[in-house]
C-alpha cells in the first residue's frame, strides 16, 4: 500500500476548564489515503469534531493537543508554527462546516469571500482570482454565478450557501477536505444534491474526504472507510460493508439497531439505554461500559485494546474479545 | 362512521408580511389542509422546512388565530370563546428541548405548572403525588423534580417536555420535531417512550417530523406537505411503497440508506433546484417547477386532493401510479 496522505498518531485534545480537565479526544489513530472517503461517526460529544479541528489546529480556546502526532505527508503538524499552519490551512487541508449560516461573513459579498481564499494560498491576481471564483461556483452548481458573486450570504439559501462553502473549500484544490457535518442543516432533497456533487467532485478532482456525521445513511451512501467513535476513542473501524453487516462493538451494534428501517414491520425499536458518557467523570474502564448490556467485569476495570478481526476491521471491545476466544475454543475441541 | 376525534377542514393560516415601502404580501403558510385525526391513533405530517407544518400544528392549538377553515374536536367547533376548555385535551411537545423548558424553574415546577392552571389538585400533597407519577410516566427519577432543566441531557429534557404535556391529562399531543435534535440512540429511547404512552393512555398523535423513517415508524397514517398544501395522504406503508406524487417519490429516494449495498444499487431521483419562497408560490401545481412529469395543465390549475386508490390521496395531474 501506498504512504497514506494523513496519519493520525495517538491524539490526545483535551479542554481544561473550571470543573476539570475534558479529555474529548483520547489517544486516536487512524491514517487517510489519497481519494478515499472516511467516515467518522458518533453522537454529540464522541469528539468527533474536535478530531477534525485537531487536524486543522483550529480548536477554541482553551483547547489544547495534549500528546501525539498528526503527518500530513511526513510533516508533524502538531509541532508547526503558526505561519507554516496557515499555508496548509485552506491550501492542503480544508473543511466544510455544519452550519452554513454562521460560518460565512455576513458583511462581506460571496465573491469578496471567495477570492481572499484564493489570493492568499495561490499567485493568483484580482483578476485571476475572480475567474478561478466564477469557475468554482459554477462547478459546485450555483445558478447565476455572476449574480452570486455580488450577492452578501443573506441573499442565498440554506443550500446555496453550504454549495459556497463547498466551492471556498475547493478553491485551492486541498488534498484532503474535512466535512464537519456538512448536510445537518439541509433538507433531504438538499442533501441529496449536495452529496451527489461532494461524490462527483471527488471522483473529478482525486481529493481525500474526512466525512464526520452522525447520520448513518449518509455515511452508509459516502464512505469507503468508518470509525466508530465513542467518549474520545475509536471504539471499531472497517469498511463500510464490516462495519454495516458485521459490526462487532456493541455500541455500533446498538446504533445500528436504534435507527428506524423503513422496509421492516413496525416493531419496537431497540435503543441504547442510559446518556452519554461525563467526559468530566471517565470511568476506568470501557466508556461504553454503562450503557451497555452486555458489559463484564473486566469492561468496568481495563480499557479494551483494539482486536483484529480480519485486515479490513478492527474493534475494542472486551465482549468481543471473550466471543473470539470462545469460538477459537471451540474449532479446537471440535 | 364513528366520529373522529380531530377534523380540520379546509384550514388556511395566512401571515401579513411587509415586502416593500407600504406593501405586505401574505404569506400563505398553510393553505387549505384538510385531515381527519381518530381517537389513538397518529399521523405523521412531513416535509421541508417551510413546507408549513409546524403552522399546522400551531393552528389546531390555537397559538396562531387560524385565517379561514374549521377544526372540529370531538364534534366540536373550537373557536377563541371556548379554546380555553380544549387547552385541557390538547397538548404539545416541541422541538427544541433546550429552548422550550424554562431555565429558572425546577422540573417539579416545570411538570406541575400545568396542574396549577387548570386547577387539577386540592392539597399540596395530591400535587406533588401527581409531579412524581407523571415523571415516573415519562421514565425520570422522582429525585429530579428540584433541578434546573440545564443539569439534564438532551434526551431527558425531552422527557420533562413530555411529561408537562401529559400533566393534564390530555387525549391529543401535537409533537413537533419531538426527536430531530436528540441523538439516534436517545432518539430511539424517546420514540418507545411516545408508543408506550400512546398504549397505555390512548393517545393520539399528529407527528411532526421532516425524517421519513422515524415518522413511518411512529405512524398509521402519513400526510406529506409541500408549500402549505398536503400534496399526498395514505396508510403510512402505501407512502413509502407505493408513492404516487412525484414529490413523495423524490423525498422517498433521497433519504440516505443506512445500508451501503442498497445505496450503492438504487437509482435515486434528484429533485433540480429548491423550494421556491413562499411569497411567490408558483401558479397552478406550487411543485410543477421542480417536477420531472410536469403538463400544460399544472401551471394552469392547482390540483386538488383526490382518492386515487382506497385510502390513497393524491393532489396531482400527473400521478404515478404503482406498477
Amino acid at each position: 500500500m501506498s504512504q497514506p496522505l494523513l496519519q493520525v498518531k495517538d491524539l490526545h485534545t483535551s479542554f481544561p476548564t473550571e470543573s476539570g480537565e475534558v479529555r474529548a479526544v483520547n489517544g486516536i489513530n487512524f491514517s487517510l489515503q489519497r481519494g478515499r472517503v472516511l467516515g467518522i461517526v458518533g453522537e454529540s460529544g464522541s469528539g468527533k469534531s474536535v478530531t477534525a479541528y485537531s487536524i486543522l489546529r483550529i480548536l477554541d480556546n482553551p483547547g489544547k493537543i495534549t500528546k501525539g502526532e498528526i503527518l500530513f505527508e511526513d510533516t508533524d503538524i502538531v509541532k508547526l508554527p503558526q505561519h507554516q499552519m496557515r499555508q496548509i490551512r485552506g491550501a492542503k487541508i480544508s473543511i466544510i462546516f455544519q452550519d452554513p449560516m454562521t460560518s460565512l461573513n455576513p458583511v462581506y459579498t460571496v465573491g469578496n469571500q471567495l477570492t481572499e481564499a484564493i489570493r492568499l494560498h495561490t499567485n493568483r491576481n484580482r483578476q485571476q482570482a475572480q475567474e478561478r471564483a466564477l469557475e468554482m461556483l459554477e462547478l459546485v452548481g450555483v445558478n447565476e454565478p455572476h449574480k452570486r458573486l455580488k450577492q452578501y450570504p443573506y441573499q442565498l439559501s440554506g443550500g446555496m450557501r453550504q454549495r459556497v462553502m463547498i466551492a471556498m473549500a475547493l478553491a485551492c484544490e486541498p488534498d484532503i477536505i474535512i466535512a464537519d457535518e456538512p448536510t445537518t442543516a439541509l433538507d433531504v432533497t438538499i442533501q441529496a444534491q449536495i452529496l451527489e456533487l461532494m461524490q462527483e467532485l471527488k471522483e473529478k478532482l482525486g481529493m481525500a474526504i474526512i466525512m464526520i456525521t452522525h447520520d448513518l445513511g449518509v455515511i452508509a451512501e459516502m464512505c469507503d472507510e468508518i470509525i466508530v467513535m465513542y467518549a474520545g476513542r475509536v471504539c471499531e473501524r472497517g469498511t463500510a460493508d464490516e462495519i454495516f453487516y458485521n459490526p462487532r462493538h456493541e455500541y455500533t451494534k446498538g446504533l445500528l439497531r436504534s435507527i428506524p428501517k423503513m422496509t421492516a414491520s413496525k416493531e419496537r425499536l431497540t435503543p441504547i439505554g442510559g446518556s452519554p458518557v461525563d467526559l468530566l467523570n471517565m470511568p476506568k474502564g470501557c466508556a461504553f461500559a454503562a450503557r451497555c448490556d452486555r458489559a463484564m467485569k473486566i469492561c468496568l476495570t481495563e480499557p479494551p485494546e483494539e482486536m483484529v478481526i480480519n485486515p479490513e476491521h478492527r474493534a475494542a471491545c472486551w465482549v468481543n474479545v471473550k466471543e473470539g476466544a470462545m469460538a477459537q475454543g471451540g474449532q479446537h475441541n471440535g | 362512521m364513528a366520529e373522529h376525534l380531530l377534523e380540520v377542514q379546509g384550514l388556511k393560516q395566512h401571515f401579513p408580511i411587509k415586502t416593500g415601502f407600504m406593501k405586505t404580501t401574505m404569506l400563505k403558510a398553510v393553505d387549505g389542509v384538510s385531515f381527519t385525526i381518530d381517537r389513538g391513533e397518529t399521523l405523521g405530517l412531513v416535509g421541508e422546512s417551510g413546507c408549513g407544518k409546524t403552522t399546522v400544528g400551531r393552528s389546531l392549538l390555537r397559538l396562531y388565530k387560524p385565517t379561514a377553515g374549521s377544526i372540529k374536536y370531538h364534534g366540536e367547533e373550537i373557536s377563541d370563546q371556548n379554546i380555553q376548555g380544549f387547552r385541557k385535551q390538547m397538548q404539545v411537545v416541541f422541538q427544541d428541548p433546550y429552548s422550550s423548558l424554562n431555565p429558572r424553574m425546577t422540573v417539579g415546577d416545570i411538570v406541575g405548572e400545568p396542574l396549577d392552571i387548570h386547577k387539577l389538585y386540592k392539597t399540596q400533597k395530591e400535587r406533588e403525588d401527581k409531579v412524581d407519577s407523571l415523571l415516573e410516566l415519562v421514565g425520570l427519577n422522582t429525585d429530579h423534580k428540584r433541578r434546573y432543566a440545564h443539569e439534564f441531557s438532551g434526551g431527558q429534557r425531552q422527557r420533562i417536555g413530555i411529561a408537562r404535556a401529559l400533566a393534564v391529562d390530555p387525549e391529543f399531543i401535537v409533537c413537533d420535531e419531538p426527536v430531530s435534535a436528540l441523538d439516534v440512540s436517545i432518539q430511539a429511547q424517546i420514540i418507545n417512550t411516545f408508543e408506550e404512552l400512546q398504549q397505555r393512555l390512548g393517545l393520539a398523535y399528529l407527528f411532526i417530523a421532516h425524517d421519513l423513517h422515524v415518522v413511518h415508524h411512529m405512524s398509521r397514517r402519513i400526510a406529506v406537505m409541500y408549500l402549505g398544501k398536503i400534496v399526498e395522504m395514505a396508510a403510512a406503508d402505501d407512502v413509502i411503497n407505493q408513492p404516487m406524487h412525484p414529490y413523495t417519490q423524490s423525498l422517498i429516494s433521497a433519504i440516505p440508506i443506512p445500508d451501503p449495498k442498497q445505496a450503492r444499487e438504487r437509482h435515486r431521483i434528484v429533485l433540480q433546484g429548491e423550494v421556491p419562497s413562499p411569497l411567490k408560490v408558483p401558479s397552478g401545481c406550487a411543485f410543477r417547477n421542480r417536477c420531472c412529469w410536469r403538463q400544460d395543465i399544472c401551471a394552469e390549475q392547482t390540483p386538488e386532493l383526490r382518492e386515487l386508490a382506497p385510502g390513497h390521496q393524491v393532489a396531482c395531474w400527473n400521478p404515478q401510479m404503482p406498477k
